[in-house]
């Protein structure tokens, strides 16, 4: 792998890194199966392309990108808890209305960023290469993600997420409502989720309707790979896990674009079969091993 | 002083499912009296202790504690004043967190839960000198998960846990059924201090007919949803459970055989 290819490959690592916390937060905290995030990615990309073209600050602008995430991830929490929609459904159900608001937020199915301000602006004003640039304010920007996500699951309320997950009965009956919890964490996981977006649409310089498919199977494998290759016994060890996974996933997708077996080589477009078959062994493995162990 | 009123909770209302757990509930507990509550499968323990709690919506009726009418709070409302203790020992406690994480939440029981530290240095001494009381040498393992305890541990953490913060009222649902013996022993025996200490107001559900004339000052036992016998404390003191079994049968009659089994 090139230099360029490795610097390219931590940066969407980095960039994605926003996403996996959030995923690992919905997943594995809350159990909260979310699939938002396939709609709210690509919002936090729309509304960062719209405040950006709008001359707002690139740094508001991913605030702002946030913002909307956040009331994404809100509303699959309010659907399952409040109406009492089952909570896969829910989140389909704000996945799909989200393309059309993706749409209408745009205006159009894409827009580029060509010729505007950037988050990157700061560094690459300070000398550094825009290749490096990009790595190192991304993996800076997730570090300190990782860190606030520590500290707030450290705090009384992060205990109450965590036990809203593990134990729903138990922290009710520790006078919390439980919905509260919920809708405030996929809220903030998918404000994560669009900061991803907004990251991703400065790297590619373009934002796209499109570029949320798979989103939540890409999350998913980098946790798991994270959780396989770097152990999750603590919070802050799984919170580390799941940014590396990002990261390990990757730099394993650009080593398999180049893969060539013979007259096949892997495309882009061959990705999303790629991760599910990897979701699908990771998730299966565990429970086959067991089946084969016993007898 | 809790008053329940006229308390009724049917299940699946209007199906061919349909069952009237709890058929028009009258009850009075004066502050600090500790009821043992017993009756044969099926006759709405633990339904009336759910509705108390406020994990099951009632049906009609009143539920008063002190001066507030809590009929229609939800369940983590109740909390402020109301704590309970499952049968499950793994249901009171959260097994991805440490002991002193479980405690922590505890301690905030019915308070607001912000950001600041959940467990705080100063919160860690009283924990530690709580947990020293069980004897259970769980003081020197404040940051174990509790999914390391086993069942009875669990169970002392639970009591520990809704007692931490006095609550007004506490509900026991068979919660020493699930351990083995010697375990429950203890576990009862905690129960009895705790309650003793804190001069709590309780209602405990068991199966151990034995333990329900032991224990407490007064007997209640429920059938088809109804309370058909009220025993209070002197009456109580002298019953033996040839005593109890007879009036079980008086005011019932019938199915005699298979009750005494579930029963004794
Ligand atoms: N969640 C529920 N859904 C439907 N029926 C229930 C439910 N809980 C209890 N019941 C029914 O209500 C009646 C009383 O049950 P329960 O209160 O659990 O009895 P006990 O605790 O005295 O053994 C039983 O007939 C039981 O089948
Ligand atoms: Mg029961």
């Amino acid at each position: 792998m090139s230099y360029f290819a490795f610097m390219g490959a931590l940066e969407q690592g980095f960039a994605y890194g926003f996403l996996v916390l959030g995923v690992y937060l919905t997943f594995r905290v809350l159990d909260f199966p979310d699939l938002t995030v396939d709609g709210s990615l690509p919002l936090g990309a729309a509304v960062y392309a719209v405040a950006i073209s709008a001359g707002i600050n690139p740094y508001l602008s991913l605030f702002l990108a946030m913002l909307a995430g956040f009331a994404a991830g809100a509303v699959t929490g309010i659907l399952n808890t409040r109406f009492g929609i089952l909570h896969l459904l829910a989140s389909i159900l704000t996945m799909i209305a989200l393309y059309s608001i993706n749409l209408r937020v745009m205006g159009r199915p894409n827009m580029t960023l060509l010729g505007k301000p950037t988050v990157l602006d700061p560094l690459t004003n300070a000398g550094i290469g825009l290749f490096n640039a990009a790595p190192l304010l991304f993996g800076l920007l997730s570090i300190v993600g990782l860190l606030l996500l520590l500290w707030l699951l450290q705090t009384a309320f992060g205990l109450c997420m965590q036990a809203t997950g593990a134990n729903p009965q138990m922290i009710t009956s520790q006078g919390v409502a439980t919905s509260r919890v919920i809708i405030l964490t996929v809220g903030l996981s998918n404000s994560f989720a669009a900061l991803s977006g907004a990251l991703l649409c400065q790297s590619q310089g373009a934002a796209d309707v499109n570029m949320g498919v798979g989103t939540i199977v890409a999350g998913l494998a980098s946790v798991i790979l994270g959780e396989t290759l770097f152990g999750c016994r603590s919070v802050g060890r799984a919170l580390l896990a799941a940014l590396l996974g990002s990261v390990v996933y990757r730099l394993a997708i650009a080593l398999a674009l180049g893969l060539k077996l013979g007259q096949f080589s892997v495309t882009p477009s061959d990705l999303n079969l790629l991760t599910a078959l990897l979701v699908v062994a990771a998730l299966s493995l565990p429970g086959l091993r067991r089946k084969v162990l016993r007898r | 002083m809790i008053e329940i009123r006229d308390l009724v909770k049917t299940f699946h209302p209007g199906s061919v499912n349909e069952v009237l757990a709890l058929a028009g509930i009258n009850l009075r507990v004066k502050n600090g009296y500790f009821i043992t509550v017993i009756g044969s499968n099926g006759a709405g323990k633990s339904t009336l202790l759910n509705c108390l709690a406020g994990s099951y919506a009632i049906d009609s009726g009143h539920i008063q504690i002190g001066e507030q009418d809590l009929s229609y709070w939800p369940e983590h409302r109740r909390a402020s004043l109301i704590s309970r203790v499952f049968q499950d020992p793994l249901l009171g406690t959260c097994a991805a967190l440490s002991l002193e994480q479980n405690l922590a939440l505890a301690n905030r029981r019915g308070c607001r839960h912000g950001l600041g530290r959940g467990v705080r240095r100063v919160d860690r001494e009283l924990f530690r000198q709580q947990l020293q009381q069980l004897g259970l040498g769980l003081e020197d393992r404040l940051r174990d998960p509790v999914g390391l305890l086993s069942g009875g541990q669990r169970q002392a953490l639970t009591l520990l846990m809704a007692t931490l913060i006095r609550p007004q009222v506490l509900l026991l649902d068979e919660h020493t059924a699930a351990l083995d013996p010697k375990t429950a022993q203890q576990v009862l025996e905690l129960t009895v201090k705790l309650i003793a200490e804190q001069q709590l107001t309780a209602l405990m559900v068991t199966h151990n007919m034995r333990q329900a004339l032991q224990l407490g000052n007064r007997l209640i036992m429920l059938h088809g949803g109804r309370i058909i016998l009220d025993v209070g404390e002197a009456e109580k003191a002298a019953m033996s459970i040839e005593d109890l079994l007879q009036k079980f049968y008086t005011v019932r009659g019938e199915e005699f055989v298979s009750d005494r089994m579930m029963l004794v």
